[in-house]
């Protein structure tokens, strides 16, 4: 008997779909085996982790409070994956989204009255996380130097720099030797709807409808899928393939940009320690297991919100370490990894005996 | 003359973890696969070696389990690259994800409960330099001498992969299959049997590169105790053009930058010392730009040919 991969001619959709679920199932029972393995009982483990994350209105809230974030880095990366330009950078540019739009904030006052002035700091986070990206951008476009490693690098450049700037210039004098910024003139507040959770969470559902739209029903849209099918074919297409590539990418920046100024206008009215805690590696499975389409994203966010979430919950219940919710993002990808394969290729079993009857398909 | 040799001693000894790691990542390269799961890799073999010498207090027997670990995360690239034919650069993120997320869960976990179940803060046996007072007198080369057994595994290391990757028949077959799968196929060798091999024992060599930094190289064991070393760690790889022999140069170029950083830190400058630390990541910027830029120039291409790509003989 052997098994061979045979290639689909179209991919399958129940494929599409069953596979993130599957996986998302397989990780519960890897963890559930592990959660063991350290004497935890996985059922009332998961059962905390669920209510945690949707048994209460508090919860809730701050179940959307990470969906947010998540949403908007998982579009950016997927925009960007969408081409094959792999932005692991997306926590250094939801950083320097953050550090611009605290600036803006901050500094800004006199120059933008009333509610502009938080308008001007969204654009200010969104500009910032657009040139954060366009510089790994240009370097691939005009070097074809290494995009992973750039946008990983400048990750630790935009962390290093907004610790600078609130442990120094911009530190509160008033703040008791607490490390953040003072705290931002109320016009500057993104409005909440709901416990922490904020407007944000409109515009992000908005733009994951308008990015589908933008790929799916746009030239550009279409311009992308061929980049990212082959590049080779886009030239010959006519298709500006490095124009577009930076566009894209920056696109991707500002997305993530936006999610950092959402932060600091719409949870902590300053900028602070803890504004970046790892969405922007998040979003890489956000936007991997929603397979790089912009209307799965919301609900993956939402997804793995809950198990960070659900994570914290189950460190203040039962004493387990709160990066439980990080392992199990993890592992859902592993599970995702290995069953794409399915959504291109089919699986056939060849019994030997019958390979002397039929032709080898190897040699189609 | 002092003042340069303790430098250089210190600037072997942070490289030490990097060239083992680099060695490890060239020969995976090689067969054509694409670990960027080198960060998980070794933030895993620093907490499994850390945490088997505390329990054992066995050095060999923490190396060892080091080792064991990186291959077997290096297996389940290699089964999801290879066989299951996924994306390299994604797996490899989920292979540093998880090895950042479970590190540190074992790290709050694997602890003794006078330590409150962590890792954090605890002494266990190291790996000691040698500290001999003669050699000291030699300057310079006291720098090379006075070294842990790793180090001076390094040294062996280095020569021997060079002398297998250029001058050896499955040093070739391993080059083939990076190059061009499918005449390598053709000759007959067996890709996906190369491809897994020289994934695990990169995997193994990247472990060991971080087992040698909680062992030796800082006093303990730390969460995220790789500090970013994994992804220097590939770039080094683009900086050695895939050629071991040159791995030294780039590892020792970066061990510098952070002599350099410790030092100015020590002596008190008026540079803040975020900006310092983001010395090595603004270095691997420029040099990854600088040598990108120089390749071109010279028309050099260093990447295996099939470098992230899975090899499927049915695809043709």
């Amino acid at each position: 008997m052997r098994f061979l991969f045979e290639k689909r001619k179209s991919t399958s959709v129940p494929a599409l779909i069953l596979v993130p679920i599957v996986s998302f199932l397989v990780s519960l029972v890897l963890t559930a085996v592990l959660l063991g393995v350290f004497g935890a009982n996985p059922f009332r483990t998961f059962a905390a982790m669920a209510v945690g994350a949707f048994g209460s209105s508090h919860g809730f809230a701050e179940t959307l409070v990470k969906a947010i974030p998540l949403m908007l880095t998982g579009l950016g990366v997927a925009i960007a994956f969408k081409i094959k330009f792999w932005n692991i950078g997306a926590e250094g540019q939801l950083t320097m989204g953050g550090v611009a739009a605290a600036g803006v904030a901050l500094f800004g006052e006199r120059l933008f009255p009333g509610h502009s002035l938080l308008f001007c700091a969204l654009l200010g986070g969104l500009v910032a996380g657009a040139l954060w990206a366009g510089i790994p951008a240009l370097f691939k476009t005009s070097l074809k130097v290494d995009e992973t490693l750039v946008t990983l690098m400048m990750n630790y450049i935009a962390i290093l720099y907004s610790e600078f700037l609130y442990y120094g210039p911009w530190r509160d004098p008033k703040g008791y030797g607490f490390p953040g910024s003072r705290m931002f003139s109320a016009d500057a507040w993104l409005p909440r709807i709901m416990g922490r959770a904020h407007a944000g969470i409109w515009v992000a559902l908005a733009l994951a409808i308008l990015l589908w739209i933008v790929l799916k029903r746009t030239r550009w849209g279409f311009e992308l899928q061929i980049i990212g099918a082959s590049q080779k074919a886009a030239r010959y297409q006519g298709i500006a393939v490095e124009r577009n590539v930076v566009l894209a990418v920056v696109l991707s920046g500002a997305l993530c940009g936006l999610a950092g100024a959402f932060e600091v206008t719409g949870i902590s009215h300053r900028l602070q320690q803890g504004l970046s805690i790892g969405y922007g590696y998040t979003a890489i499975i956000v936007a991997w297991m929603s397979q790089l389409n912009p209307l799965a994203v919301p609900f993956v966010a939402l997804a793995l919100a809950a198990l960070a979430v659900g994570g914290d919950q189950v460190q203040m219940m039962m004493g387990l370490p709160a990066s439980m919710g990080v392992v199990m993002q993890g592992l859902i990808l592993f599970p995702m990894l290995a069953g794409s394969l399915f959504t291109e290729y089919r699986l056939n079993v060849v019994r030997t005996e019958q390979k002397a009857a039929c032709p080898d398909p190897v040699k189609e | 003359m002092e003042f340069l040799t303790s430098i250089l001693t210190i600037t072997i000894r942070a490289g030490t973890s990097l060239t083992v790691a680099t060695i490890g990542e060239i020969l995976t390269e090689r067969s054509g696969t694409l670990n960027l799961g080198v960060e998980g890799i070794m933030l895993m073999g620093a907490l499994s070696a850390f945490a088997t010498v505390f329990y054992s207090h066995s050095l060999v027997l923490g190396f060892l389990v080091a080792i064991g670990i990186g291959g077997l995360l290096a297996l389940l690239h290699a089964f999801l690259t290879t066989t299951m034919r996924a994306n390299h650069v994604v797996s490899g993120l989920s292979i540093t994800l998880f090895g950042t997320g479970f590190s540190s869960f074992l790290g709050q976990r694997l602890g003794p409960a006078t330590n409150n179940f962590r890792l954090v803060g605890l002494r266990a046996e190291r790996v000691v330099p040698l500290d001999s007072a003669w050699i000291k007198q030699i300057p310079l080369l006291s720098a090379f001498l006075n070294q842990d057994i790793i180090t001076y595994s390094v040294y062996l290391l280095l020569p021997l992969s060079w002398f297998f990757l250029y001058k050896t028949r499955p040093g070739l077959w391993l080059r083939a299959v990076g190059e061009h799968p499918q005449t390598a196929d053709a000759m007959g060798i067996d890709v996906t049997k190369i491809r897994y091999l020289y994934t695990v024992i990169g995997g193994m060599l990247i472990a060991l590169g971080g087992a040698h930094l909680s062992l030796s190289y800082t006093p303990g064991w730390s969460e995220n105790i790789t500090g970013g070393r994994g992804w220097i760690v590939i770039a080094l790889v683009i900086f050695s053009m895939w050629n071991p022999a040159r791995a030294v140069w780039g590892a020792l170029l970066f061990g510098g930058i952070n002599a350099v950083q410790f030092r100015l830190q020590a002596s008190g400058t008026s540079i803040p010392a975020n900006f310092l630390n983001m010395l090595p990541y603004v270095g691997t910027i420029a040099v990854l730009v600088l040598m990108t830029w120089w390749e071109a120039l010279s028309k050099k291409v260093g990447a295996p040919a099939a470098l992230g790509t899975s090899y499927m003989r049915e695809d043709k």
